[in-house]
């Protein structure tokens, strides 16, 4: 592994190379993965829905065969190891509790078919159920249970297992917003404390940058973009990812680069020089700036969102519609106006295949 | 459940009414007439009857022919239970293995529920006849002479075993949508749980089944109780004889053959208030251990 993809050397948790998989009826929902998560490393996999994130981490879990390519755990091939020997652990959307069981033995099964002594069993259960606040719920069933500490309860049943690597498969997608913005925090919390490496699968951008120490993005079955939360912020790799990360998304229209600047109806703004000749820039609604007509490329007010905090002014660029974040308070020069902004805050992408400039 | 508020008594009555009427006429009043009888003993050529307490209870519970009855069905309601539901679980796993998502097939099982159980008795009669029947055939290959119908024990094996063979193709319909009613994931969390498919089955996903094993439990021991008459009466071909007949049988032959009509209806109330202790059990002592999700 080369140090440019953020790699920190030693034998990775995970390792994935030219994974691919083909289900039983033809479809080929993942075409060709490469990717590793380093020991400790929080991984997500983001993307939307039906784009094979499920898919790849099911293979990782050995609950999908793997119909080309190498999963590596600790640098043990596992392509054919059972789930129950991958030394993973992994949550699901809906939790998947046993029902029939108390808290406690959800908890323990697992420990039990792998003939760990009692006393043992009975010491992690306490710390992991300490460590979620379950521990008054120990004797219940997870039916009378909420959707919190269902989610708990499913965390505890990993952590007990002290597994190389933690899987979640959108575990947050079934609670109310409050408590996923909680819920978030308190995994990457435990996760940074437990020190165990994790994939989390996401079509949620905000999990996505709030979690990840690295994010990758799938669309398709393939990997648009591997890098931290602020570099694929930062400088997207393709119209997909650009549009994909950040919210409000970022605008993309089309332009005339001529190095140095862009052109649309006849305005201009500054941009990198990187390109010149027919391109799709972006930018993004925060670092997109209103002055009056004339200054940049023209720019007709439609609507004006208020949010509190900040305003969503509506309109066009050319034929696009484009989105212009402003501080509270701040109106939009005139109803006839015009977009700029920094050249490093342009993005510029090729028309045809969207990959960045 | 959508609730409905209804104005006044009246209309929820009139709605319960033709139910009701089904329930007094072809059950209490039936029950209750035989109850009535079995204090009395009927003269069948002149109408008239004798009352004589519980003569005929006693007269039925100390009679040999009554206590052998009841031994073999005993051993006959267990035998159908623990043969049928544990083929029709067996089946069913099988099927669910294969099933997994795939919807035509599942419509194409049902059929097996539409037709099987009546043409399944017969084909079950005919597996085991005389002179046609190839299981005969099959057993006598291995030297044992099958004679259904004349012999106490061949009789009693054949009947067995096409009464339980009757119901699995039933138990197996509800055991496989149990089965594919278990959610996926929940299979997953166990398969990395726990190693051994066989542990799995039992500790996570027969767990789950048990709600519908219970139920199966209480129809099945019904179905071999009381819906094993045909099966019986196809056996002995009207000749009950040195064979081992069931005991809802016993009160057929006892008061339409033997024109017992007191010492019948004594029986049938036996077998009446045996099934509702049976029933106060399975749902006292079964339905606690039972876990509805
Ligand atoms: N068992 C399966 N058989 C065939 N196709 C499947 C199966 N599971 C998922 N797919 C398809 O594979 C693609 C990727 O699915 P999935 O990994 O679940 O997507 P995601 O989790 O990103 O929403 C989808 O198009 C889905 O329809
Ligand atoms: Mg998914």
């Amino acid at each position: 592994m080369t140090p440019a993809d953020g790699s920190r050397g030693g034998v990775p948790t995970l390792e994935i190379t030219g994974a691919v998989k083909r289900y039983a009826n033809g479809h080929l929902a993942v075409k060709g993965v490469d990717l590793h998560a380093d020991e400790g490393e929080f991984v997500v996999f983001v993307g939307p829905s039906g784009c094979g994130k499920s898919t790849l981490l099911r293979m990782i879990a050995g609950l999908e065969s793997v119909t080309e390519g190498e999963v590596r755990l600790k640098g043990r091939v596992v392509n054919d190891v059972e789930p129950a020997d991958r030394d993973i652990a992994m949550v699901f959307q809906n939790y998947a509790l046993y029902p029939h069981m108390s808290v406690y033995d959800n908890l323990a099964y697992g420990l039990r078919n792998r003939k760990i002594p009692k006393p043992e069993i009975d010491r992690r259960v306490r710390e992991a159920a300490e460590m979620l606040q379950i521990g008054e719920y120990l004797a219940r069933k997870p039916g009378a249970l909420s959707g919190g500490q269902r989610q708990r309860v499913a965390m505890g049943r990993c952590i007990v297992r002290d597994p190389a690597i933690f899987l979640f498969d959108e575990p947050l997608s079934n609670l109310d917003a409050k408590l996923r913005t909680q819920m978030r925090l308190e995994i990457r919390r435990l996760q940074r404390r437990l020190g165990v490496a994790a994939v989390y699968v996401t079509h949620d951008q905000v999990e996505a940058m709030t979690l990840a120490d690295r994010i990758v993005v799938l669309n398709g079955g393939r990997v648009e973009q591997i890098g931290a939360p602020v570099e694929v912020y930062n400088a997207p790799a393709s119209t997909f990812v650009a549009s994909f990360i950040g919210a409000p998304a970022m605008n993309l229209f089309p332009a005339e680069a001529e190095g140095g600047a862009i052109r649309v109806d006849g305005g201009s703004a500054p941009a990198p020089a990187r390109a010149r000749g027919a391109v799709t820039a972006g930018l993004r609604p925060e670092k997109a700036r209103l002055v009056p007509a004339g200054g940049g490329l023209p720019f007709t007010v439609e609507t004006v969102e208020e949010l509190g905090a900040t305003r969503l002014v509506h309109g066009h660029v050319g034929a696009a519609s484009f989105v212009v974040s402003l501080e509270a308070g701040v109106s939009p020069p005139g109803e006839t106006c015009a977009v700029t902004a920094d050249p490093a805050d342009v993005h510029l992408f090729d028309r045809g295949s969207g990959a960045r400039l | 459940m959508k609730k409905v508020q209804f104005s006044g008594i009246a209309p929820p009555l009139l709605l319960i009414a033709p139910q009701m009427a089904i329930v007094v006429i072809f059950f209490l009043w039936p029950a209750a007439e035989a109850v009535r009888t079995s204090f009395f003993i009927q003269d069948p050529f002149f109408g008239r009857a004798v009352f004589v307490g519980f003569d005929n209870y006693v007269n039925a519970v100390t009679r040999s022919d009554y206590l052998r009855s009841a031994a073999f069905t005993g051993v006959f309601v267990t035998a159908i239970c623990a043969i049928s539901l544990g083929f029709g679980l067996l089946f069913a796993v099988c099927a669910d293995e294969v099933l997994r998502g795939e919807g035509p097939y599942k419509t194409l099982l049902m059929w097996v529920y539409a037709i099987a159980p009546p043409v399944a008795g017969l084909i079950g009669v005919m597996l085991f006849d005389q002179h046609i029947g190839p299981l005969v055939d099959f057993f006598a290959f291995f030297g044992w002479e099958l004679q259904t119908g004349v012999d106490y024990w061949d009789t009693a094996f054949a009947m067995t075993v096409v009464a339980a063979w009757k119901q699995i193709p039933y138990n197996f319909i509800f055991f496989l949508s149990g089965l594919q009613g278990i959610p996926r994931s929940l299979r997953e969390a166990a398969a990395i749980d726990c190693r051994s498919p066989a542990r799995r089955f039992w500790t996570v996903v027969f767990p789950l089944l048990a709600p519908t094993s219970f139920f199966l439990l209480v129809i099945n021991i019904t179905y071999a109780f009381f819906e094993t008459f045909g099966v019986i009466d196809v056996m002995l071909k009207g000749e009950p004889g040195n064979n081992p007949v069931s005991l809802v049988y016993k009160v057929y032959l006892d008061g339409f053959r033997g024109q017992d009509l007191g010492g019948s209806s004594a029986q049938s109330v036996i077998l009446m208030v045996g099934v509702m202790l049976l029933t106060v059990v399975q749902f006292r002592f079964i339905e606690r251990r039972v876990h509805y999700a």
